[in-house]
């Protein structure tokens, strides 16, 4: 009985260090490689033989015999990632609000709509917001991409919207009674109350600009105004195996605070994905 | 003083109540005046005023556009002695500023019935001889009753512009011929058709072939794709929770990694792994003996590949959810289960697993919905490829969505794309609404507290 268990726990770990290594692989390897002499995908050992810093630096160069400003990619992500994460959190707080702590006319049909609506695949409209925009004179612009993730944001409430849910109401009610206005509680005491759920909502929005490939692509024509998911794509794609080593680097340099914020937030957000999922 | 003017009215056979009405129902605001509500009178007033002049220099014939999508495509025209080229009607920004028009004008008409309302019942109130409110009365009102109206405007406005109006104007190019190369604007005009676009998609050989290839493989992709993710998860769940693993933390942590990276990077680092030529798996597969597997470049393989990476993404966020219900399984149910002489395998098929299918079924079906519309995988690793002959405008890995995609933004077939987003939504809705009806905190969220 004993041997057995410990032949058990024997098996056990080594299916453990087997699935680590799968995860940690890809990884581990695309680090490696950005830091390898050369620029092709291949390479005769795991650990590069030479270090070098080389890709990183020409990644900030800008380089007569290719189109790569990545310097502005970064910059242009960055941008659009934090004003949609700013607008987008606002919208989606006070949407959330809205409908957790009020009973009024028209509610239970503007969830079940908000409901609906999150199901259509967002780019099925991709044309129709195209011609929406280019109508705008917008197409092309940053502000654009901003406008298409921010407007959405009100879709995504039922998280937060459960989270208002489980703030008990006597605190409003014994405020409302003090003569406070709505804007007042809503500031004073629901706002402090909610930084969890804000900080859930701002990496989760923050996250979506960050990586979105779809609408970027559709939207930004321009070189210079293209976001890094766009132009490391099309790094990727059409320089393919003689630049990957460019890539690596690039790459590197945009997930890594992604990633990083991640795994130091993972118990908040695994909370919140539970939350979200469960509840409904 | 009130009551007299009131009971003088009654006598006259038609009550406040009713001008009012009759007066807002002939022009907005009228009946507000009568009650004397003149500021709110004259705003009504104005409003329809303004919406009159709208509709009168452009709403008539944005509508007009939208039944017609245009008479006069772009041509060549003699003017003087030269030929030159005339814009004609462009149907798709008809049909758009007929939707504008269409959503204005309806929400017109339901600003107009509120107007006829709210006359009738401040008319009754005056009839009961109560004060009506002033204008600044009203407004104060209108900030405490209506505060969730004003948290709401924005975001409803968000998302009428930039969701539902391109939801309706989609639905509607699935019944036109917007597509290349014969109906594009501005060269040419796009025409209401009716359903041929999917009596077509069902009825003509090639594009019938490809939606039922595709259609096939996409919920082929969906089932396995959420079955080897879900099970997957359970799996390295029960792993890391087994008693005496040591350093539970650390392994949990580890496995976390793949959700972590941003999908769009890790999918192009895969489709460089797996590279058929230089790919390093390859590299090590021809070390061992084996010759190199076309990851990527051979249908059947490509497939076996997007799973498999689908799982290497999809694995941890299973585990997560797992790890959570698993902590909340009653340790005494193990206990007496012991004490009963169960086998680690009963423990885990009578205990374990109707634990865990129960909490995390709805999330089983979202994801199901969910891997439907997984663009990203397919789209950032094969691209839809390897190139199928025999399918119009997809490849052998393609999804709807991808397929949706392609349609749209490189081969300009939008009505058919169109078509393929309706059906898909037919899909997701049904899983959607059978998951929603289920769970219970829509139904009873008041019981909360």
């Amino acid at each position: 009985m004993k041997q057995k268990r410990r032949l058990n726990l024997v098996l056990s770990y080594i299916m453990l260090v087997l699935i680590a290594l799968v995860c940690i692989y890809p990884a581990l390897w695309i680090i490696l490689s950005s830091f390898k002499v050369g620029d092709s995908l291949y390479s005769e050992t795991l650990i590069p033989t030479q270090l070098t810093l080389e890709h990183y630096k020409d990644l900030f160069r800008s380089q007569s015999d290719k189109d790569l400003p990545y310097l502005q990619w970064y910059w242009n992500t960055l941008k659009i990632a934090v004003t949609s994460m700013v607008l987008g959190t606002l919208l989606q707080v006070l949407t959330a609000y809205a409908m957790s702590r009020f009973r009024f006319k028209g509610r239970q049909t503007m969830m079940s709509v908000i409901l609906i609506l999150g199901m259509f695949p967002g780019f099925m409209s991709m044309i129709a917001v195209y011609v929406i925009l280019l109508q705008m004179n917008l197409l092309n612009s940053p502000w654009a991409l901003i406008l298409v993730y921010t407007s959405g944001a009100a879709l995504g409430m039922f998280v937060a919207k459960g989270f208002f849910d489980t703030i008990p109401r006597a605190l409003e009610e014994s405020a409302l009674l003090d003569g406070a206005s709505h804007s007042q509680i809503f500031r004073l005491i629901i706002l402090p109350l909610s930084t969890p759920i804000m900080t859930y909502i701002a990496i989760t929005t923050f996250t979506a600009a960050w990586v979105d490939f779809i609408f970027a692509r559709l939207i930004l024509r321009s070189r210079e105004n293209w976001t890094l998911a766009v132009g490391l794509y099309e790094l990727v794609s059409s320089y393919s195996s003689t630049e990957f080593t460019l890539f690596a680097a690039g790459s590197v340099l945009v997930a890594l605070p992604i990633t990083l914020l991640y795994m130091f937030l993972q118990r908040f957000l695994v909370h919140g994905l539970t939350a979200g999922a469960t509840k409904g | 003083m009130n009551k007299a003017i009131a009971d003088h009215n009654r006598a006259a056979g038609m009550g406040n109540a009713g001008i009012a009405a009759l007066l807002s129902a002939i022009f907005m605001g009228l009946g507000q005046m009568y009650n004397r509500q003149w500021a709110k009178g004259i705003i009504f007033l104005l409003a329809e005023l303004v919406s009159l002049y709208l509709i009168v220099t452009s709403l008539a014939y944005n509508l007009w556009g939208l039944i017609t999508l245009g008479e006069q495509p772009a041509h060549m025209e003699k003017i003087g002695r030269l030929y030159r080229n005339v814009p004609g009607d462009h149907s798709i920004f008809m049909m758009i500023y007929g939707l504008v028009a269409l959503l204005y004008i309806g929400l017109l008409v339901c600003f107009y019935i509120a107007n006829i309302k709210d006359a009738y019942r401040i008319g009754k109130r005056r009839e009961r001889g109560e004060k009506v409110n002033t204008f600044r009365e009203t407004w104060r009102l209108l900030g405490n009753q209506g505060f969730p109206y004003v948290l709401l405007t924005l975001p409803a406005i968000g998302v009428l512009v930039f969701t539902i109006l391109p939801i309706i104007f989609m639905v509607l190019m699935a019944f036109t011929n917007y597509s290349a190369p014969d109906h594009i604007p501005p060269k040419s005009l796009v025409d209401w058709v009716g359903l041929r676009t999917f009596t077509n998609l069902v009825t003509l050989e090639a594009w019938s072939h490809t939606f039922v290839g595709v259609f096939t493989w996409t919920i082929i992709w969906a089932v396995v794709a959420t079955v080897t993710t879900y099970f997957g998860g359970i799996l390295v769940a029960l792993l890391i929770e087994q008693r005496g693993i040591k350093f539970k933390g650390f392994w949990r942590t580890l496995f976390i990694l793949p959700y972590a990276i941003p999908q769009f990077i890790s999918l192009l680092v895969m489709r460089n792994l797996l590279n058929y030529q230089f790919g390093p798996v390859n590299q090590y597969l021809r070390l061992m003996g084996f010759g190199g597997v076309p990851w990527l470049n051979d249908p059947f393989w490509a497939k076996v590949t997007v799973i498999m990476v689908n799982m290497w993404i999809g694995i941890p966020v299973s585990m997560i959810l797992v790890l959570g219900v698993l902590t909340a399984i009653p340790r005494d149910l193990y206990e007496a289960a012991e004490v009963d002489g169960a086998t680690g395998f009963q423990k885990f098929r009578n205990i374990t697993m109707p634990f865990v299918l129960f909490q995390t079924a709805p999330i089983l079906i979202m994801q199901f919905a969910g891997n439907i519309n997984n663009f990203n995988v397919i789209f950032l690793l094969t691209n839809g490829l390897p190139a199928n002959g025999d399918y119009a405008y997809a490849g052998s890995t393609d999804l709807l969505v991808t397929w949706l995609y392609k349609l749209t933004l490189d081969n300009q077939r939008y009505n058919f794309a169109s078509a393929i987003g309706i059906i898909i939504f037919i899909i997701i809705a049904a899983f959607s609404l059978y998951n929603y009806r289920r769970s219970r905190s829509f139904k009873e969220e008041d019981m909360i507290q």
